[in-house]
Formats: C-alpha cells, sequence, structure tokens
C-alpha cells in the first residue's frame, strides 16, 4: 500500500493543504491507484507547506511547497512512488532546514499521525511516564531540577524549584496548569507542538501531577487556535480511553485527569495569575505576587503553572535523562529552544536548537533572508515586549544570558524580521498601542502610561518639540518600567527604547 | 433586525456547564457558538446558575475581546494586526480591506453581511498577512486574494 502524508495543522491548512489531500484522493481514484494518505501535524517548514511526504524503501521523500493544481502533474511523474523531479525535496530527513536542527520537543512533528497513541509510543512516546511512575514524588522533582530546565513562556524560571515548592505544600488539592495563551506575535511553537504532537504535552502534565502529587490538570489554550483545541480534546479522549489519563493512570492506581480549556481573546491572560482568574471564571486580573501560585494558585490551592514546551520537555527529560538534556545548551541556557522564524522571511517555521547559535546564523543560514529580498532592517525577538535589534547586532548568541546582557528577551524564542521598509516609530506606537488594548487596567502607570505614550508618539511624529516630547517619553518610559505590577506595563518600554536607542534619525534626533 | 434568541437552547447550556469549576468562560463560549453573540438577556440566568451579580458577569462578557454582547455580521472577518503580520504588509491590507468594506475595524456593514474584527496574532506568523474569514484561515493575504475571498460564494 501507498502512504502519502499531508500536514493538517493550521499554517498548513492556510495555505490549501486540505484542499491538496482532497485533490490527491480525487486524482488517486481516477487513475485506479490505491494509497492512504495521513495527516500529519507538519514538520515546521512553512516555507515549503503544503508539503507532501510518500513512504519509499529509503525514508520519506519529500515534495513542496504543493498546491492542488500541481497534483496532476505530480501524478503523472508518478510522485506517489517517490518519482518525478517536479517540486521534488529529496529524502525529507536530508532537507538542510530539517537535517541541522536538534529535534527534541519537534522529534515527532509531521512525522506521526497527531491523534495516533500507538505512533506516539512507537517513536519514544510514554517511556518517560514509565519511568516516572518507579518513582516517588521527590525523585521525579530531582530530576527535574538536575536537568536545568528553565521555563519557556519568557522569564525562563527553573522549572525544578517551582515544581518543589508545590510539592511542599500540603493541600487536599493541587493542579497543573499549562499556559497554552501563545498570545506573542511571532510565535507557533506551542500550536505546533499541541497540533502535531499532543501526547508530549499530556505526558509530561501527567509527570508533573505524580511528581507534585496534583491530580487535576487543566490546558489554559487561547481562543484563536481552534485547530490546536480540536486535535487536544480528541488525543485527551483517546488517553483516558487508552488508561493513561483518569483514576488508575496506566494501570498504577495513581489519579490524574486534565481538561482543556479555552481563553478569550485577552493577551494579558498569558500572564501565569491573570491566567488563573481567567480559569476561575473571571476577569483575567493580574493578581499581586506574593503569594505564589506554586503556594496559592488555582481555587486558592497549589499550582505548577508552566508553558507548553516547558511541559512537553519533561517527556524528553523523563524518557532519555536528565543527563542527556544538560548535555545540550550554554552556561545556565540548558536544553533546546524551538526559535520561530516569522514576519519578512524567506523560509519561516519552527528551527529547533541547543541554545547557543547565533541569531545571524538562525536568519541567515535558515531564514536565507527577507521574503522581500530587501535587508534586515530590524528584528525584534521575544514577542511584543521585546526589543528590536538593528541589523548589525545580528550576532548575538542565542540564550538568556546574552539577551539579558543586551536589554533584550529571547522570551518564548520569537523571531520576527523587517525589512528596511519599516518605519520604526510606527513600531514603537504599536507597543504603546498595544499595551493600551491589552492592559488589564489595574495599575495606573501601564492603563494611561502607555495612552499617554501613543499621544507622545504621535507629537513626535508630527515634530512637535520633538526633543521635550522625547524627554517625556522616556519619563513615561521609567514610570511603566518600574510602577508597573507585572511585565505587561514593566516591559512594553523595551521595544520603544530599542527602537530609539537604535534608530534616532526615525525620532528626529 | 432583531435576532432570534434561543432561550431554550441557552437555558440547557446553563444547566449542563454550571457545575464546572470555572464555569463562566465555557458557558459564554457555549452561548456565543450557537447564538453567535452572548445576548444581554441571557446574563440574569447565567448570573442566578453561578451565584455571581449580573455586574460581574457583564464585567467578564466586556473584558474579554472574543465575547459579544451584540450580533455581528453574516460573514466575520478577522484581520491579524500583529507584528509579524505587519512586516509582510497587514497594515495597508488592513488600509484596502476599511476602504472596500466602507466601515472601520470593529465594525459590521450597514447590510449586516460583513463584521471586520481586529485580531492580535493567529499563530499562522511565518506565513502573513493572516485573515480568517469564519472558521477559515487564511495565509499570505494579498489585497487582491482578499477581494477574491469575499466575492467568491463558498466564503459568504
Ligand atoms: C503580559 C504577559 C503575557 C504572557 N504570556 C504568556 C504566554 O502566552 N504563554 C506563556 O507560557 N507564558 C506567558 N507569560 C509568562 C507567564 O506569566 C509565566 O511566566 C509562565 O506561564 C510560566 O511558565 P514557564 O515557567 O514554564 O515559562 C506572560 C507573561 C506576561 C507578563
Ligand atoms: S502592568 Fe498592566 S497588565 Fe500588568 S497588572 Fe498593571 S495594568 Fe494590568
Ligand atoms: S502575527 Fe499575524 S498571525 Fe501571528
Amino acid at each position: 500500500m501507498i502512504t502519502i502524508y499531508v500536514p493538517r495543522d493550521t499554517t498548513a491548512c492556510a495555505l490549501g493543504a486540505d484542499a491538496v489531500a482532497d485533490a490527491i484522493s480525487a486524482q488517486a481514484a481516477q487513475r485506479d491507484i490505491s494509497l492512504q494518505i495521513i495527516r500529519t501535524g507538519s514538520r515546521g517548514l512553512f516555507w515549503l507547506e503544503t508539503l507532501v511526504e510518500v513512504a519509499t524503501d529509503q525514508g520519506r521523500r519529500a515534495f513542496g511547497p504543493v498546491e492542488a493544481s500541481d497534483v496532476g502533474a505530480l501524478f503523472d511523474a508518478g510522485f506517489y512512488e517517490g518519482k518525478g523531479d517536479k517540486l521534488a525535496l529529496g529524502l525529507s530527513e536530508e532537507i538542510p532546514y530539517l537535517k541541522n536542527q536538534q529535534r527534541l520537543n519537534f522529534a515527532r512533528a509531521g512525522i506521526v499521525d497527531p491523534l495516533s497513541i500507538d505512533d506516539y509510543k512507537s517513536q519514544g512516546g510514554y517511556a518517560g511516564l514509565s519511568r516516572a511512575l518507579a518513582m516517588q514524588p521527590q525523585a521525579i522533582v530531582d530530576e527535574v531540577k538536575e536537568s536545568g530546565l528553565r521555563g519557556r513562556g519568557g522569564a525562563a524560571f527553573p522549572a525544578g524549584i517551582k515544581w518543589q515548592t508545590v510539592l511542599d505544600t500540603p493541600a487536599a488539592q493541587k493542579y497543573i496548569v499549562c499556559n497554552a495563551d501563545e498570545g506573542d506575535s511571532g510565535t507557533f511553537a506551542d500550536r505546533l507542538l499541541m497540533e502535531a504532537d499532543p501526547y508530549q504535552l499530556i505526558e509530561g502534565m501527567t509527570i508533573a501531577g505524580l511528581g507534585t502529587g496534583a491530580t487535576q490538570g487543566y490546558i489554559y489554550l487561547r481562543s484563536e487556535y481552534p485547530k490546536a483545541f480540536s486535535v487536544l480534546k480528541t488525543a485527551l479522549a483517546n488517553a483516558y480511553a487508552a488508561g493513561y489519563l483518569g483514576s488508575n493512570v496506566a494501570g498504577s492506581g495513581k489519579h490524574f485527569d486534565l481538561e482543556v480549556r479555552l481563553g478569550a481573546g485577552a493577551y494579558i491572560c498569558g500572564e501565569e495569575t491573570s491566567l488563573l482568574d481567567s480559569l476561575e471564571g473571571k476577569r483575567g486580573m493580574v493578581r499581586a505576587k506574593p503569594p505564589l501560585p506554586a503556594i496559592v494558585g488555582l481555587f486558592g490551592q497549589p499550582t505548577v503553572i508552566n508553558n507548553v514546551l516547558t511541559l512537553a520537555t519533561i517527556s524528553s527529560i523523563f524518557e532519555k535523562g536528565a543527563a542527556h538534556y544538560k548535555s545540550l545548551g550554554v552556561g545556565r541556557s540548558i536544553g533546546t529552544l524551538p526559535m520561530q522564524l516569522a514576519g519578512n522571511i524567506k523560509r519561516g517555521g519552527i528551527v529547533e536548537l541547543a541554545f547557543g547559535s547565533t541569531l545571524r546564523s538562525l536568519l541567515e543560514d535558515f531564514g536565507a533572508g527577507t521574503a522581500s529580498g530587501k535587508p534586515i532592517k530590524a528584528v525584534q525577538v521575544g514577542g511584543p515586549l521585546g526589543a528590536y535589534l538593528p541589523a548589525s547586532a545580528l550576532d548575538i548568541s542565542l540564550d538568556y544570558e546574552s539577551f539579558a546582557a543586551a536589554s533584550a528577551m529571547l522570551g518564548h524564542g520569537g523571531v520576527v524580521v523587517f525589512d528596511d521598509s519599516v518605519d520604526m516609530l510606527e513600531q514603537a506606537r504599536f507597543a504603546m498601542e498595544f499595551c493600551v488594548v491589552e492592559s488589564c487596567g489595574k495599575c495606573t502607570p501601564c492603563r494611561v502610561g502607555s495612552t499617554r505614550g501613543v499621544e507622545v508618539l504621535d507629537k513626535i511624529r508630527a515634530g512637535e518639540q520633538r526633543d521635550d516630547n522625547l524627554i517625556l517619553l522616556e519619563e513615561l518610559c521609567e514610570t511603566m518600567e518600574y510602577g508597573s505590577l507585572c511585565a505587561m506595563g514593566g516591559l512594553t518600554p523595551f521595544p520603544v527604547r530599542s527602537a530609539i536607542k537604535h534608530f534616532p534619525e526615525e525620532f528626529g534626533g | 433586525m432583531t435576532p432570534v434568541i434561543n432561550m431554550a437552547a441557552i437555558g440547557e447550556i446553563i444547566d449542563r456547564l454550571k457545575d464546572l469549576p470555572g464555569a463562566l468562560l465555557p458557558i459564554l463560549h457555549e452561548i456565543q457558538h450557537v447564538q453567535g453573540f452572548v445576548p444581554s438577556v441571557s446574563v440574569p440566568a447565567i448570573a442566578e446558575a453561578l451565584s455571581l451579580s449580573r455586574a460581574e458577569v457583564h464585567g467578564v462578557i466586556s473584558f474579554y475581546h472574543h465575547f459579544h454582547s451584540e450580533p455581528m455580521g453574516q460573514q466575520v472577518v478577522q484581520i491579524c494586526r500583529a507584528e509579524a503580520c505587519q512586516a509582510v504588509g497587514a497594515r495597508e491590507l488592513e488600509q484596502h480591506m476599511t476602504n472596500k468594506l466602507g466601515i472601520n475595524v470593529g465594525e459590521t456593514t450597514s447590510d449586516g453581511a460583513i463584521s471586520l474584527e481586529p485580531v492580535y496574532c493567529l499563530g499562522n506568523c511565518a506565513c502573513g498577512p493572516s485573515v480568517q474569514i469564519d472558521d477559515q484561515l487564511h495565509a499570505r493575504v494579498t489585497p487582491e486574494r482578499f477581494d477574491a475571498l469575499v466575492s467568491a460564494p463558498e466564503a459568504k
């Protein structure tokens, strides 16, 4: 039987993957060729979508980017037997963009049927859970500490320390909450992981439950991700049916329940305490810390809240061991980080690398420069609260410490590229405007400061008392940075200041 | 045009979900799913079932961009306004769309056909500009593509 793989993730479908799959079925029927189509997640090589793969004796052969209108010619050339030059990319695993990555989180993405537990297990899945089931909770938490894993949601806080606090806080009910709010522009790693390999997240959360004594988990997913929602719902139902969730996890007698809940279009609900309020059914208002969510979290109970990638990584740490994980990365930036190449980039997609590569290598060796073919002028790393870096700063090492030293932020690994047509004053204004739109409204520096920030930038644009207004803008930034309760107001000054610092001429300086 | 409000369906949703921990968002999602928006006449029933004040329920509905308390157009078009899409022409696309439809972002055409909504990232940032029309996301949308999409019958 001939097997053809066609992705089903959000981006592939937005580029016509469903129509490609339909055209393949129709052509096969018409030509009396018997084949099966397996809908995979996506390899995350979005510049090649729709990327169609064919199983051959040497491995999968890739064709792309395929449009539905190409399918007839692909059949004529015999692509279903791996033949033909049309759109041919050779063996999938040999595509340099893929081959030169160090994939842990995305090792299975685009290979497996995301909903098949058998596929997952055949590729190392649930091996970590088996190990964890034989361990005491403290040993599980020790393994996470030993791995050096830091949170992937932005703040890079050591995961093991958070888990220890939850383990050490006695309570009748504890919770594991997965932050799947992925609101940063330029990021889609969480989305792809959930759409392409959801059991990795489910397994990681189950291990987190075993390690901390939490028996209930929630995945808080942003409502802008309907495909991830449907994949997760089916995957959760399958995991229950296979006995991997519920009151007797994998026959161990241990208990872990897991549910997915939808957000409702609020960037601030990615902030962990606001997320907890939202999960409780309230407006997503940021809570003052302390108390830490690890002590007083969801419904007032001790709660582990971690990002999708953090929790998914737990599965591979338990499968391969903390020592393996620790062997990757540089300094205190341990393991791999899936970078996301976005914006004006020729080859956008997921590039998972051990920490310590450079931004330049990412943009040039993988990204191949801008989509427009014009020079890169600015790159925003780490989402809407991340700094803009100029083209002269691309040799920066991709690790947390190097970015902090440059007053920048690696955050969740989003990289948004702009060519030389970008207007940096407009980008600074957008940073303030975004804060106006998304502020939870609790504190004045954030709520009022950002509104004033937009006005002041408009005056600078209009050429009104530029010098005075630039001073006023810096004062506003200081007030926001030091007077805000959370990083929404606290970090909005970073994109603004970096735009002014690196592109002063655009602010009339 | 006054929308028909299915209070029986709304009552069923509330009854079915009210005992979930943190039930309010799941209830609002389902009501909006069947009704297209969250009618204000449903608020008293929600408030009562969850032992909240009406003001609290209203406060939650208005906090979240996703929930609407007024009916939307027959077709809902969302344009991504975030940075990665800006970098590939989303601002120009938005300008084109508002000109073409004769409305601002956040408004509905006077015939009730199309609502144009802002959205900040749809997770398609490697292949923007991103536009979502009802349940279908479109990648690399140019002004010409957009014109074809809103006039194509299957997009209606
Ligand atoms: C405004 C704001 C938005 C945030 N958005 C997200 C998000 O979308 N996803 C996420 O995982 N963390 C987000 N965070 C970080 C979370 O507050 C928190 O640090 C994270 O969920 C902890 O998980 P981790 O330790 O695994 O990173 C955001 C923080 C702020 C201040
Ligand atoms: S900084 Fe902004 S988002 Fe954060 S708590 Fe204050 S008002 Fe809310
Ligand atoms: S920024 Fe538009 S889809 Fe992410």
